[in-house]
């Protein structure tokens, strides 16, 4: 039986109106400034512009060419990837570790311990970037004062081009795995029991049911959390800006850092929307990728 | 139950902002942004006005200096600027070329307490823009020379350095010592997250940072590289120490004797009064910076910060009489009890509270001798990327040569709107 096409009209404007507010937020507060930015981007919009708006310029495509033209944005996205390329994974895969740790029949106060997991991603950054750089400090820290037990000598964490992003990453990880850590438990405990009774039964160790049932199993979840890791970890932003600077030797200085200072530091709105609109592209290919990928190995 | 209670508590919420509302209508609210310790200090200052002003009300907002060009702007930008702030005084030219300043020349000719010549001339040029005045200093901050007399004394040198020669001669023969009693010593510290060293040195050695009416970058040319080199052999030879994160607390590294010199500002008397132990508190003194050529002291810079009054402010007058209040003689001497800040009024320097204090006495020399640096608004974006590449040199990364060219390159860039602008016959 189908419905009337009135009736089906009807339907539709309802649904309009219900999702006009939504709609409405999203034009406003998202697609209107994007577009915005997008025409910031040809402009040469900067302080003069600011006192007079009769001093922008259009500019076309300069301030792309230009950005591609400044080592310091190369190196910083040469940093950018070495955090996502290394940082990513990382932290995917604590997050599982734990995940699976905190999933264990074995495991003895899960409530306790994935809270415990849980407390630095809702820990306001900037006081974990006080404590942090605590234990980071070269003379007095405990990271170093651990490693002496090791026979390894001072490391000036934060202070060392060499360290500095490394100290970036063990920072960043630790704060953000735990919110990953609950998207794996609960696709674990979406995994029948059965399979693993069955599995246990045909004589399959942890390892092969790890690889054959669980790994699977977990696929779409790891899919996405993959994807919102490298989305989130290509916008390195705020653990450089309060710890570092994005210093020493802009060894720190990420994309999004240097779109920062670009547009509200120097106001060189232009530069920075420009900034903004290439990472956008950076980080669409590398989605698409992920997405062909997941397609191609899942068919 | 609840939904009453909600009733109750938006109902007596209501009540008491309408309260307060009405409460200080009648009274003029100047709004006022003060920036690190000075914005917790001046707070001491405000009852007295308030008692002499009754129609004012005066509310401080504090903003570290690190966020605080930012969240001008910003403010700039959104229309929600304060009455009147405290501005760097190299950011003058910036907030001018976006209008966003009041010109004072007209209120300082009617003011019976702010009169132009009792200012340190060098400082109250900084405030002067195209022959307007857009400021009112507030205090003065010029580098000079902290050391440790007791450790430069036995090192054979009962005299601080007059010339860079004889520093670079001191910090060998210091090093040399240390070195001999086994000990890690750092003659000098010269921070490379600060720009000041760079440009003081830059400023004796002649070099002109910007030329062609401030269009074009010149720190390649030869003087200013010679200053470079100069700053670069304090790192090469290990005389300063790079980076920060090994002199996490200057004062305790100063006390213990890692470092023996270092050239830092006025608000540091206080500090290293305070925070230097008792039996130490006659061994350090101050100097002013050592000198390139042959004049004495060595020419150091204008800085230091001033009071703007911002020209989308609704009550002028009112934010007027309170900066007149700030920068009174008496204000800035009670200020300067208060931080250590130093008054910019030659007037206050006559008082007995400065004229006493051994460590000042050094900041009156040097105030004599200012240069002012070139007012473009892009002068704040050029210092930050010198910053950089000093750190680049410092730490060997780049030869000074390299760094000065890729500076003169960035800066031209920064300056490529500003040479449009010239060429259209536009502003300053």
């Amino acid at each position: 039986m189908r419905p009337a096409p009135g009736h089906r009209r009807s339907q539709t404007a309802a649904a309009w109106l219900f999702l006009a507010p939504a709609l409405t937020a999203i034009g406003i507060f998202f697609v209107i400034p994007v577009l915005g930015a997008l025409v910031l981007s040809f402009t040469d919009f900067d302080i003069y512009a600011l006192a007079d708006l009769g001093m922008v310029r259009f500019v076309g495509m300069e301030n792309y060419l230009r950005i591609l033209d400044t080592p310091l944005f190369w190196t910083a996205l040469k940093n950018t990837f070495y955090f996502v390329l290394v940082g990513g994974p990382l932290s995917v895969a604590v997050s599982l570790g734990t995940a699976l740790m905190l999933n264990s029949k074995l495991a003895r106060f899960k409530t306790l311990f994935r809270t415990i997991y849980f407390l630095p991603v809702v820990t306001s950054l900037v006081a974990v970037a006080v404590v942090w750089r605590y234990l980071y400090h070269p003379a007095d820290g405990l990271l170093n004062h651990l490693l002496s037990w090791f026979g390894i000598g001072m490391i000036d964490w934060l202070g060392d081009p060499t360290y500095a992003m490394p100290a970036i990453i063990l920072m960043a990880v630790w704060k953000n795995f735990g919110y990953n850590m609950l998207i794996f438990i609960a696709g674990l405990q979406n995994i029948p029991d059965d399979l693993y009774e069955a599995a246990h039964l045909d004589g399959a160790g942890w390892w092969r049911q790890f690889v054959d049932i669980t790994l699977p199993m977990l696929a779409p979840t790891t899919v996405f959390v993959v994807m919102i890791t490298v989305i989130g970890y290509f916008q390195l932003f705020a653990e450089p800006y309060v710890m570092t600077q994005g210093g020493p030797l802009y060894a720190t200085t990420s994309v999004v850092l240097l779109m920062y200072e670009q547009g509200f530091r120097w106001w060189n709105m232009g530069h920075a929307a420009a900034i903004a609109f290439i990472l956008f592209a950076i980080i669409l290919i590398f989605t698409l990728a992920q997405i062909a990928l997941q397609r191609r190995t899942g068919q | 139950m609840n939904r009453s209670l909600l009733v109750w508590v938006i109902v007596v919420v209501a009540l008491t902002t309408t309260g307060c509302q009405r409460e200080s209508a009648d009274a003029t609210v100047v709004k006022f942004w003060g920036m690190g310790n000075e914005g917790e200090m001046v707070r001491t200052l405000i009852p007295e006005f308030e008692r002499t002003h009754p129609g004012i009300r005066i509310t401080v907002q504090q903003i570290p200096w690190t966020a605080a060009h930012e969240k001008l702007l910003t403010a700039f930008a959104g229309e929600s600027t304060p009455d009147i702030a405290q501005l760097g005084n190299t950011w003058l030219p910036e907030f001018t070329t976006l209008g966003a300043l009041e010109p004072l020349d007209e209120r300082v000719h009617l003011s019976a307490t702010i009169q132009r010549e009792d200012y340190f001339d060098g400082v109250l040029r900084t405030n002067v823009i195209d022959s307007v005045l857009y400021g009112i200093p507030w205090y003065v901050d010029t580098r000079l020379l902290y050391y440790r007399r007791d450790l430069l004394q036995k090192a054979g040198f009962p005299e601080p350095p007059a010339t860079w020669d004889e520093m670079l001669r001191l910090c060998e023969t210091m090093k040399r010592q240390a070195a001999s009693d086994g000990m890690q010593r750092y003659p000098m510290f010269l921070p490379t997250n600060e720009w000041v060293p760079a440009i003081l040195l830059g400023m004796q050695a002649g070099g002109e940072f910007l030329v062609d009416r401030n269009t074009r970058a010149n720190f390649s040319g030869p003087r200013f590289r010679r200053a470079m080199e100069l700053l670069a052999s304090f790192y090469r030879k290990d005389y300063s120490p790079i980076g920060q994160s090994l002199i996490t607390n200057m004062y305790d590294s100063f006390s213990d004797g890692l470092i023996t010199m270092y050239i830092t500002g006025p608000w540091n008397i206080g500090e290293f009064t305070r925070r230097v132990p008792a039996h130490l508190s006659e061994a350090w003194m101050t100097a002013p910076v050592p000198s390139l050529d042959t004049v004495r002291p060595g020419i150091s810079l204008p800085l230091g910060t001033s009071l703007v009054l911002f020209r989308q402010s609704k009550q002028k007058d009112a934010a007027w009489q309170f900066m007149e209040f700030l920068a009174s003689r008496e204000q800035s001497i009670a200020f300067h009890r208060i931080t250590g800040n130093l008054p910019p009024r030659k007037s206050a320097w006559e008082d007995s509270s400065l004229r006493r204090n051994p460590h000042i006495q050094a900041f009156h020399k040097q105030l004599l001798r200012l240069e002012p640096l070139p007012q473009v608004p892009e002068w704040e974006q050029i210092v930050i990327k010198l910053q950089a590449y000093v750190e680049f040199v410092a730490s060997n990364a780049m030869s000074v040569e390299e760094a000065t060219r890729r500076l003169d390159r960035d800066v031209d860039r920064m300056l490529e709107k500003r040479r449009w602008l010239l060429e259209q016959g536009g502003t300053r």
